[in-house]
Parts: C-alpha cells; sequence; structure tokens
C-alpha cells in the first residue's frame, strides 16, 4: 500500500511539503485530483496518481494546466472536493479559467496549489503568484512549514465550501522540497459521486449573469476578509515595541534570526498564513502596538504595501520597510543569515554577521550545469538536425523540456524560449520577421500541453517552418509523468486511450511530416535535409524512448561501448556529442561503462570506427 | 538543544537524496527534531544537488553561507566548490574518487589538483576526513553504494546528534531489500575508514 494511504492517524513521519501536501488532501476527503506536472510541483501529483490505484481517489494527468483547473472546477461544481496542482507558471496557463471561475464559485471544496519557484532552481521566472488571488478575488494560504502544509491543506477545502470560492494555496520551493516530520490526521471517507444541478444563471457567465456573479464574488471576498481577520493562520507571538510582519519560510528565518540576535523580549512577529484578504483590523491593531516595522516576504512587497495602505487609513505614520535597498531584496530567495541581518539593520541591533570564507586562493573549479543524460535520445537528434541544416543560417526556438539544456555547448540548440509552447509561436513569428530558415524544437509532452495551436497557426498562415517534435515517450524533466502520446501498457496500466502524434500531426494538415528514429544518424540526417528543404510546414517526429526511462523500466539493455586502440584523437565524440559518458585519460578520449548506455551514437560519427562494443 | 547544520553536496544521480532521507529517518527514530531542504528538477541531470539538514532546535531549512557545521561532498571539486558554506569550525567529510564534469572533457576548465584541494580544506576549517569512496564501495559490492560509505564516514565526525545504530536501522526500512546487506557493509566500510582517517 501507498506509504501515504497506509499511515495511521496520529504516526509521525517524515515526510516531503509536496507528500504532505499530498496527505493532507487524502485526508481532506480529496475526490478528484487533476495536474500537468511542473517543478517545484510534480511530488504532490506523482503521489496523487500513485494512491488513485489504491483507493477511490480520481487522479488524472490532463493536457495541460488550463485543462485540469477545468476538470478540478466542474467536480467542486458538482459539490466534489477537487485540488489541481501546478507550477508557478502553469497558473498563467490556467488562469483564464481560474479568473470566472471565481465568478461562478464553487460548491465542494476546490484548491489550487501554486508552486512558486523564487530563486528559480527549475523555471524561467520568479513571478509572485499571490497576485492572482488578489486578481481573481479568491482566499490565498502560505505555510511555513511541511507540518503545516498537511493540515493547511486540509483546512483549504474546508475554507473553500464556507466562501464558496476555489482557494488559492500558495507554496514556494521550500515548502514543497523541504522534508519535515509531520504527524498523521484521520482519513475522510470520499465522496465520489457528485451531483451537478443546472442553474444557468449561476453557472454560464454571459455577460447579464456575470454582472450578478461579480457582486456574488465581492460578497464572498468581504465573507473572506473577516475569516481572516479571526484566522487562527494570522498570529502574533512575542512581545516589545518593534514589530515583524512575515509569511511562508521567511518566518522562519525571522523566528531564527530574532533568537540568534537575542531580542526576543523586543520584538512582536505577526505572521500571516491567510494573506489574501490580508485582515486589515488586526494589522492595524499590530501596527498601533509598534513603533517600527519590518515586513519580510520573498518575491514582490505584496504585504508591505497593502500594510502601509492599512496604516494610512489608520492613520498611523511609524515607519514601514521590506524592500529596501540595504535591507531586502524582489529578487531570489531568502536564508536566514539575510533576514537576520536586515532584521539587526532595520531596528540598529549591534551584530557581527558570519564573516565569509576567504576563498581566494582556491582555484577556479570548473561548472558542471546540469546537461542530458549519457545516451540521451535528445543529444542525437540536435546533433542530427544540426548536420542536416549545415550551410544554412538558421534560428532554433526551443522549448520546456530537458531538450532545454540542448543551449549548452557542443550543441548550442536553443535560440529563444519563452513557455511551454512558445517554440510554435515564436517560430511563426521569426519566419516573417527575418530571412532564415526556422527549425523549432519541441517535446511530445510540451507538444500535446500548448504546441498544437502553435502547428495549426503555422499551417494556416503558411509559415515557411521546420517542427521537430522530440518523442521520448515521457515527460521526462518532472519525473516520467504519462501524457496523451505516451504507451500506457509499458506502466501495465489498462483503460486509457492514445493520441498519435502522427494522426494529430497529419491530422491538422501539415503538409510535410517524416518520423525519424534518431538513433540512425545518417539515415536520419537524410530524412531531414529532405524536411528542411520543404517550403512551409514541415514536421520531423524524432522517436526514442527517453534512457533514463529506459532504465526506469528495465529496457535498458544494449550493449555498452569502448574506444578501441584505433583511437586516433580526433575527439569528434567528444567536441560535437557532449556525451557525460566520456572523459579524458591522459588526454585521450574514454567512456565511462557505468554511465554508456549503449545509444552508438558516438560510434557512428567515429571517422576512424574506433568505437566499438564492449564484449560480455 | 543547540542546532548541528550539515550541508550534503553530490552530482545529480548519485544518490544524495537516498543518505538524507535516511539521516532524516534516523533522527526520527532517535527523536531529535530534524528539518530538510533539497533541490530536486533540473539540477538531477548531472548538475549540482544539495541536501541542507538541519538537526535540533531551531525552525529554518536552509543554511546559509559559513555557517554549515559539517559539510558533507560526495565529490572532490564539489566539496571545494562547497567550501563557501563553511568556518573555520566546520567539519568536512569528502569522497577522493573524482567525477570530472564534462566542461573539462571540452576544454572548458581544469579540474583542481586533488592533494592541493585537500591542502585547501585541511587549512581552512577544523578537520577534513577524506575518503576514496568509490572504491570502498567496490568492495562493498556495487559502485552506487558511495552514498552510504559517505553516511558511515559521516558519522565518525561526532557532530551528528544521531547513533549509528538507528543510521543502520533506517537503511533497513528505507532501502530496497536486496541492496540492504551491501549498503549496510558500504556504512560500515565508510565508518571505519573515517575512524583510521580520524585518529
Ligand atoms: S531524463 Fe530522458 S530526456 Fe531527460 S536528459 Fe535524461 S535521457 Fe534525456
Amino acid at each position: 500500500m501507498h506509504k501515504l494511504l497506509a499511515g495511521q492517524s496520529g504516526r509521525k513521519m517524515f515526510l516531503l511539503g509536496n507528500e504532505a501536501i499530498a496527505r493532507g488532501a487524502v485526508e481532506a476527503g480529496l475526490a478528484v485530483g487533476a495536474a500537468y506536472p511542473g517543478t517545484p510541483s510534480s511530488e504532490i501529483s506523482n503521489n496523487l496518481f500513485e494512491m488513485s490505484r489504491e483507493s477511490d481517489l480520481y487522479f488524472e494527468f490532463s493536457v495541460n494546466e488550463k485543462v485540469s483547473m477545468e476538470v478540478a472546477a466542474a467536480a467542486a461544481s458538482s459539490g466534489l472536493r477537487s485540488m489541481t496542482m501546478m507550477k508557478h507558471v502553469g497558473l498563467n496557463v490556467a488562469a483564464d479559467p481560474l479568473l470566472t471561475l471565481a465568478y461562478v464559485g464553487v460548491k465542494g471544496g476546490m484548491v489550487v496549489v501554486s508552486a512558486d519557484d523564487p530563486q528559480m532552481f527549475s523555471s524561467q521566472n520568479e513571478q509572485d503568484n499571490r497576485y492572482y488571488g488578489k486578481l481573481a478575488g479568491i482566499p490565498v494560504l502560505e505555510p511555513s512549514s511541511v507540518e503545516e502544509a498537511k493540515d493547511m491543506v486540509r483546512y483549504a477545502f474546508e475554507l473553500s465550501e464556507q466562501v464558496g470560492e476555489p482557494v488559492l494555496f500558495r507554496t514556494t520551493t521550500r515548502i514543497n522540497h523541504s522534508t519535515g516530520v509531520v504527524t498523521l490526521g484521520d482519513v475522510q471517507p470520499v465522496k465520489t459521486r457528485g451531483e451537478f444541478v443546472k442553474e444557468p444563471s449561476r453557472w454560464v457567465p454571459l455577460p447579464v449573469n456575470a454582472r450578478n456573479l461579480h457582486v456574488r464574488l465581492l460578497k464572498n471576498l468581504e465573507e473572506a476578509k473577516n475569516i481572516s481577520e479571526t484566522s487562527p493562520y494570522n498570529f502574533t507571538e512575542g512581545s516589545g515595541a518593534w514589530g515583524i510582519i512575515c509569511n511562508g519560510v521567511s518566518y522562519n528565518y525571522v523566528r531564527d534570526g530574532v533568537a540568534d540576535l537575542g531580542i526576543e523580549g523586543r520584538v512582536k512577529i505577526l505572521r500571516i498564513g491567510f494573506s489574501h484578504p490580508l485582515p486589515e483590523k488586526m494589522i492595524q491593531s499590530f501596527l498601533a502596538g509598534c513603533e517600527r516595522v519590518l515586513v519580510v516576504e520573498e518575491g514582490e512587497p505584496f504585504m508591505e504595501e497593502a500594510v502601509k495602505v492599512f496604516a494610512q487609513e489608520a492613520g498611523l505614520t511609524l515607519p514601514i520597510k521590506g524592500k529596501a535597498p540595504g535591507l531586502l531584496s524582489r529578487l531570489y530567495e531568502f536564508d536566514p543569515a539575510m533576514v537576520r541581518q536586515a532584521v539587526a539593520t532595520f531596528f540598529g541591533v549591534s551584530h557581527a554577521p558570519v564573516r565569509p570564507m576567504d576563498l581566494s586562493d582556491v582555484p577556479e573549479i570548473p561548472q558542471r550545469p546540469p546537461n542530458l543524460c549519457a545516451g540521451c535520445s535528445h543529444r542525437a537528434s540536435f546533433y542530427i538536425v544540426k548536420k542536416a541544416a549545415e550551410g544554412m543560417d538558421a534560428i532554433y526556438p526551443n522549448d520546456i523540456g530537458c531538450y532545454t539544456l540542448g543551449i549548452l555547448p557542443p550543441l548550442s540548440m536553443a535560440d529563444y524560449l519563452l513557455c511551454m509552447g512558445s517554440s510554435l509561436g515564436a517560430g511563426c513569428g521569426f519566419s516573417k520577421a527575418t530571412d532564415k530558415k526556422i527549425i523549432s524544437f519541441i517535446g511530445d509532452s510540451t507538444f500535446f500541453h500548448s504546441g498544437l495551436p502553435g502547428l495549426v497557426n503555422a499551417i494556416f498562415n503558411n509559415h515557411n517552418m521546420t517542427l521537430v517534435i522530440l518523442d521520448n515517450g515521457t515527460t521526462a524533466m518532472t519525473g516520467l509523468q504519462p501524457n496523451p502520446g505516451v504507451d500506457m501498457s509499458r506502466l501495465n496500466l489498462s483503460g486509457y486511450g492514445h493520441v498519435s502524434i502522427e494522426d494529430a500531426v497529419r491530422g491538422v494538415g501539415a503538409p510535410f511530416v517524416t518520423t525519424i528514429q534518431p538513433l540512425k544518424v545518417a539515415k536520419s540526417i537524410e530524412a531531414v535535409k529532405e524536411a528542411l528543404q520543404f517550403k512551409g510546414v514541415s514536421v520531423v517526429i524524432s522517436r526514442e524512448i527517453c534512457s533514463l526511462y529506459a532504465k526506469a523500466l528495465k529496457l535498458d539493455t544494449k550493449r555498452v561501448f569502448r574506444i578501441s586502440a584505433k583511437c586516433i584523437g580526433h575527439r569528434n565524440c567528444i567536441d560535437e556529442l557532449g556525451c557525460p559518458a566520456f572523459f579524458l585519460k591522459d588526454g585521450k578520449a574514454q567512456i565511462d561503462p557505468g554511465l554508456c548506455t549503449g545509444c552508438a551514437v558516438c560510434a557512428q560519427i567515429c571517422p576512424e570506427n574506433a568505437i566499438i562494443p564492449v564484449k560480455d | 538543544m543547540n542546532t548541528t547544520r550539515l550541508i550534503i553536496v553530490a552530482v545529480g544521480g548519485q544518490g544524495n537524496l537516498l543518505a538524507s532521507s535516511i539521516l532524516g529517518e534516523a533522527a526520527l527514530l532517535s527523536n531529535i527534531p530534524v528539518r530538510m531542504s533539497e533541490i530536486h528538477g533540473m539540477a538531477q541531470r548531472g548538475g549540482v544537488v544539495e541536501s541542507a539538514m538541519l538537526f535540533g532546535d531551531g525552525a529554518s531549512t536552509v543554511i546559509s553561507d559559513g555557517e554549515a557545521d559539517v559539510l558533507v561532498g560526495f565529490e572532490p571539486s564539489e566539496t571545494l566548490r562547497a567550501l563557501k558554506k563553511c568556518n573555520k569550525d566546520t567539519v568536512v567529510v569528502t569522497n577522493l574518487a573524482p567525477l570530472p564534469p564534462f566542461t573539462v572533457a571540452i576544454g572548458r576548465g581544469v579540474y583542481p589538483d586533488l592533494a592541493k584541494l585537500q591542502e585547501l580544506i585541511r587549512a581552512k576549517t577544523k578537520k577534513l576526513i577524506a575518503v576514496d569512496a568509490l572504491e570502498l564501495a567496490k568492495q562493498a559490492g556495487s559502485t552506487l553504494a558511495v552514498n552510504m560509505v559517505l553516511l558511515g564516514a559521516t558519522m565518525q565526525t561526532g557532530k551528528i546528534p544521531v547513533s549509528p545504530e538507528n543510521v543502520k536501522e533506517a537503511i533497513r526500512t528505507k532501502v530496497k531489500k536486496a541492496f540492504v546487506d551491501i549498503n549496510l557493509t558500504a556504512f560500515e566500510l565508510g565508518f571505519a575508514a573515517a575512524l583510521a582517517e580520524r585518529s
């Protein structure tokens, strides 16, 4: 049995934040979950997916976040408890349904988990999604620890039902990927069948209805504000004339910093866990008891600006600061020393910061950027396209997935990227704005997520571009989740359909479609050359299983390769492929048998045929 | 209870996430408050992966520069890179088996000299325990057991408020059955090698 289902109430477990969130949802009797995976949210969906096979929970990997939001919305409008979870930028994709969902509201509790990524460990931006709560007019909850996350997510369902609105549960990487000791609670039974009561004036936001629904939303927001004023998730601790208002993980750094500085008796802390609508009266009375107040929050000055407005309304003129030079930044994540220093500076506490170690005599250490795995089929695809396009002046719009790592030398095959699916839309734009050859790359999962509309656009507007779909049979970057093109029988799962990429591409009328096997290098180069000559939209589907996935499925049975005495040191293998299984020993190329997957791409490009299989 | 701050740095795929979760389970068994944070996602594709573990009082789950009590490096150049996390009282454990990053092979950087690297770490910190974890893992029966060797060595720093018995118990519960023996042997070998290093 799944460990999150087996755990009895009262048991203590050492859980990842995302596991705690999944458990909290299960404890709340979650009936329907839907998600598109994205770091740092992915383990929530992975765990729910696994648990759904052993319980009454329904969970699906939806094609993108917008669809997952709609799936969850319909379940909640039918009275079931539902949840969707996504990385912060995923909420941009799902923003369209969310903003009107706030108008029509929900019946069963619905929780939208946004996993923000300050510092951009695995993301293209560090947007602060609390603003989505404000924009949509729905409650926002923010936990400060793994343990609190579990309990708070449970509460989020109740709050959602109480207010009749979805609740935005906003986490950051340091909650999602922190691990802590969690005490399990009891699991509520799942109500699995909902009832949708037709009421077009409520569920169909025609303008005439929407005008009333906006009134309804503002009323609900007012109620949420009243709940926030007395919420146990907004609390004050300590005493003194100095005030600190903080949220999320910043609260931990504040607590530790206050203790380290030995100023416990002088500081009051207001921890905000219910951050939209903010508890205006509570904050005003907190301010009234303070001489000066520091607002500690990662990201944007979301609370700070509101706190200043509340102070003005209450006629309070004390100094309130947060994001300011020499204090706290809007950039990146915080850490304990940073917050300790800001607290010391703002309140004028003398404090000797830890002096950074003198590392001036340490030699420069070679960089270790993440890299495509040894044997990754994307490496072969990039090499093939590069060879086929030799002599062409090409722009390579890339997309989101492992293959974004094609940006690294020696491949250097990523010129432009915005978001999921942008390789297509941007490819269309470049084809009109420049005279260059446009070759876009997109993975299978990303293609289904948001590549299809761009392809339809390219075909309709007759853009001149080549699209290379890198189909490795899984959603690799986020941890091997299925997508509509995946063969579910490989996972021993039945009851799923299958969408063929060829059928989809031909079905929307792509005039040139070819499929290659990228581990057959020479043949693939010829096929890609032909695609590149085509005037109009040509599509190359490059199909080979992800090597990490193959390993997980125990399909990695190929013989590994070694470099024989025939090697005379051209180094094409190293200089053109950049496979991490290669290393140099006394200036000569060698292959690490522990990393080699036997893809044989290097063997095909070695001019001396010096790379040969290891005999058993 | 005082806070002990441990940083583990490794290369994606070296099994540091398993090592840290075993240590966390062991702390839970010992009734020691424990929190940790890690980086998942893109870095796991052969980049640098860091776990921060905090035992004892406090609320934070990350460790600022200069504030680690113990640094464990699964790869020598990564141990050196993480030196900014240390201060003069930090105890450092490092693997001596290099995994040169690919940038070295394509001529974008030079791998640091191992003797010089150890000398530098020794000079700047309280103590360095250096073991060839790859060799010991091979002795234990699997090159994949590097993480357990280093876990064993870490227990010799005398800084981790968890008993070796509880770590072994956690290995038995967290590791797949078929690998438990190899992992326990690897742990013992690391534990013994670090003891020899220490004295
Ligand atoms: S996980 Fe798969 S797709 Fe990603 S880099 Fe590794 S082999 Fe390539």
